[in-house]
């Protein structure tokens, strides 16, 4: 108990940390910061799914794009905090009907169903625009600053790190790693699977919708192709992958040095961005495969060992 | 989180390393921020219509020895970035500029979207904005809000009317019939043209024989074109993107659609499609269009000497007359005061590639929105607010 406690502190005084962000720099600093504001919250959602069951969704950006339309959509009509109300309900739902209706396949089948997903929603929304008469893209002009929507993503952030810390202690995440070691045993010991699947699978999707949903304002203009760009969900896997999907804060050790990474890397080889990222990958798939978090607990372990030794 | 601080203040400390902040002596060279989608799929139109452009301007300007300052004269030096076609990459990239790069002056990115997630920055920062690449029917109400945003291309309305007035023309002067087949991609800039379309054809007289929409990245173009075929029009408008602007024309020739008049939209204007198209591309409608002068063939040469790109017959010289502009405020004012510099910009009128050019309401008063390939050359026939274009000729055959 003692020990959770100041697990508690800690994770509070940074927080607070983190929040002075925007106190000790209103320009590029911050835009860093957001960016990775961004990521924890959609890696760490991601991971709360994907980490115990072992399901690969590619699904994130097209929640991120549901949450970003819903904002864009309305925000001629309705203030901004219902809005987003409104968007974390349209991503509950319909991750709880694709959830449903998908959950059932698993393996390979699961990964290119859930990128199918946000392609398929993208062209539902292009066909929606051309067939109901608006531009092709949404303004949302608002006078929301970048402090702010770093607030905000940092208070979700903390949000996803309460539910993250509740389900890991909770029946529900315990079913959930069993479900992830063997489905067969999981079903065999009378855990509901499919419910217990359906129910992560709609937090860490309207999660998605929210981050979506409070990033809009600060694009400006949304359109179908930026809402809905695969290449978001790809970036989600992979820094959480980097950091690590068995703890709770492991997609946090992915997202940071990943973000610094590729700032450094454009803003020093803007034209081989992605040549450079190309090799950074093969070398971190190749010196950490079980990501940073593994690298770190292998390393008190090797620790612990020469102590004992 | 602690770490979260650490690794930022780490990598503050390393990027300000790594630029040199705080050494900037003023024989140094002015610091101009290029950003735009290198990677994604934006890349392909800025590698031809952005990116070039700034290359073959510094290259002019430092090759007579930089801009003419208060101080004496200072050379180019270009900061890249690519914002691989993400919004919030671009924000980034022209925070970094704004911020750490300390840019003398950063010039619009590539797409309307990315235009307007940055706009905020270049206003929050006082950087005057010319924005070559963002097409909105929102102007009055962005010019208001960013005082330094200025826009340099047309309305997503201006460019399918000004087409449908070439129609009309010619159906009025009993040169073509009232039927038209009209066909769009389904994506952005299509959508609009077509949505601003359907009205502006009726009210114009013409009957819409055939309308319909094809998903981006089509690549068997038969169907739709039989089909326009089949309706027998007088006249076939596409509101079409780069790679189906080329493949429709091409399918044209193959089934020999016989209309008199023939548009497509985006990329007609782009030697690539004279090259895939080939004599077929004879009188050929599209968007965009230039007034063909030996200042324009000169440009055209020095941008393919310099920077290897044969340039487009739309959006190179507008770009390349911004740049113009902006050269010849920052010279007026003599130093890089951004705000006496928007204010110029405002304030005068410029001679350009182009032709003159004024921006006090913050938008280009005059533009060749259709063009049409005659002898080899997309010459502009119809535009806004201007009077001079080439006579429209009929398609007779492919």
């Amino acid at each position: 108990m003692n020990s959770e406690v100041r697990t508690f502190g800690i994770a509070v005084i940074l927080f607070l940390a983190a929040a002075t962000l925007p106190l000790i720099s209103s320009g590029y600093l911050l835009s860093i910061g957001v960016s990775i504001a961004v990521y924890t919250v959609l890696a760490t959602s991601w991971t709360l799914f994907s980490g115990p069951t072992n399901y690969i969704s590619l699904a994130v950006a097209a929640f991120f794009g549901i949450g970003m339309y819903v904002v864009a959509g309305g925000i001629d009509l309705l203030p901004f905090p219902v809005l987003v109300l409104i968007g974390a309900v349209v991503g509950a739902l319909f991750s709880a009907i694709v959830g449903l209706a998908t959950l059932r396949i698993s393996g390979v089948y699961f990964v290119i169903f859930t990128l199918g997903l946000a392609e398929l929603i993208r062209q539902v929304v292009s066909w929606g625009q051309a067939t109901m008469g608006t531009s092709s893209g949404l303004y949302v002009l608002t006078d929301f600053t970048d402090p702010q929507i770093y607030w905000a993503l940092l208070v979700l952030a903390a949000v996803v790190f309460l539910i993250g810390w509740w389900i890991g202690r909770s029946r529900l995440g315990f079913a959930l790693r069993i479900i992830g070691n063997d489905e067969v045993v999981a079903v065999h010991s009378g855990i509901n699977t499919a419910r217990a699947k359906v129910i992560l699978f709609v937090i860490s999707c309207t999660f998605a919708s929210i981050t979506g949903a409070l990033v809009a304002p600060r694009y400006s203009y949304v359109e179908p192709t930026i809402a809905f760009n695969p290449f978001i969900s790809f970036q989600v896997v992979i820094m959480a992958l980097l950091g690590g999907v068995h703890r709770l804060w492991g997609p946090l050790l992915g997202v940071i040095p990943f973000t610094i990474l590729w700032e450094l890397i454009s803003a020093n080889f803007p034209t081989q961005t992605t040549l450079l990222l190309g090799a950074a990958f093969l070398l971190i798939v190749y010196f950490i495969p079980h990501g940073i978090v593994g690298l770190i607990e292998s390393g008190i372990q090797k620790w612990k060992g020469d102590q004992h030794g | 989180m602690q770490r979260r601080t650490i690794f930022k203040l780490a990598a503050a400390a390393v990027l300000a390393g790594s630029f040199g902040l705080g050494s900037a002596q003023a024989a140094d060279p002015i610091k101009i921020g290029v950003v735009g989608p290198k990677t994604g799929p934006l890349a392909g139109g800025a590698a031809v219509t952005h990116f070039p452009n700034f290359e073959l301007w510094a290259h002019q300007v430092n090759a007579r020895g930089g801009l003419k300052l208060k101080d004496g004269q200072r050379k180019i030096e270009l900061i890249v970035y690519d914002d691989r076609t993400q919004p919030g990459e671009t924000i980034k990239a022209v925070q970094r500029l704004a911020t750490v790069d300390k840019a003398d002056f950063i010039m619009a990115p590539y797409g309307t979207g990315f235009n307007l997630a940055v706009a905020p920055i270049f206003d929050k920062y006082g950087y005057p904005q010319l924005a070559q690449a963002a097409v909105t029917d929102k102007m009055d109400e962005l010019v208001k809000r960013y005082p330094g945003l200025f826009f340099v291309q047309g309305s997503t309305t201006s460019y399918a009317k000004t087409a449908i007035d070439v129609l009309k023309k010619l159906k009025d002067e009993g040169k073509i019939g009232n039927k038209v087949a009209v066909v769009n991609v389904a994506d952005a800039f299509g959508i609009e043209l077509a949505n601003a379309g359907r009205p502006l054809f009726k009210e114009a007289g013409f009957e819409i024989v055939y309308d319909k929409s094809y998903p981006l990245g089509t690549q068997d173009l038969a169907p739709v074109i039989k089909a326009a075929k089949a309706a027998n029009p007088d006249a076939f408008v596409a509101w079409s993107y780069p790679p189906d602007t080329i493949g429709l024309a091409q399918q044209a020739k193959i089934e020999g659609l016989d209309v008199k008049a023939y548009y497509s939209a985006v990329a007609t204007a782009f030697p690539v499609f004279k090259k895939a198209v080939g004599d077929a591309s004879e009188n050929i409608l599209g968007a965009g269009g230039v007034k063909y002068t030996p200042e324009l063939e000169k440009f055209y040469k020095e941008l393919k000497d310099v920077t290897g790109v044969d340039g487009d017959y739309w959006g190179n010289p507008v770009y390349y007359s911004m740049l113009q502009i902006i050269e010849q405020s920052i010279e007026a004012v003599g130093s890089m005061d951004r705000k006496a510099i928007t204010e110029h910009i405002k304030t005068h009128k410029f001679n350009t590639l182009i032709g003159e050019i004024d921006l006090s309401s913050q938008r280009l008063q005059w533009l060749w929105t259709v063009g049409q390939w005659q002898d080899g050359i997309f010459h502009g026939v119809n535009g806004v607010n201007v009077s001079d274009g080439k006579p429209v000729r009929l398609k007779t055959g492919w």
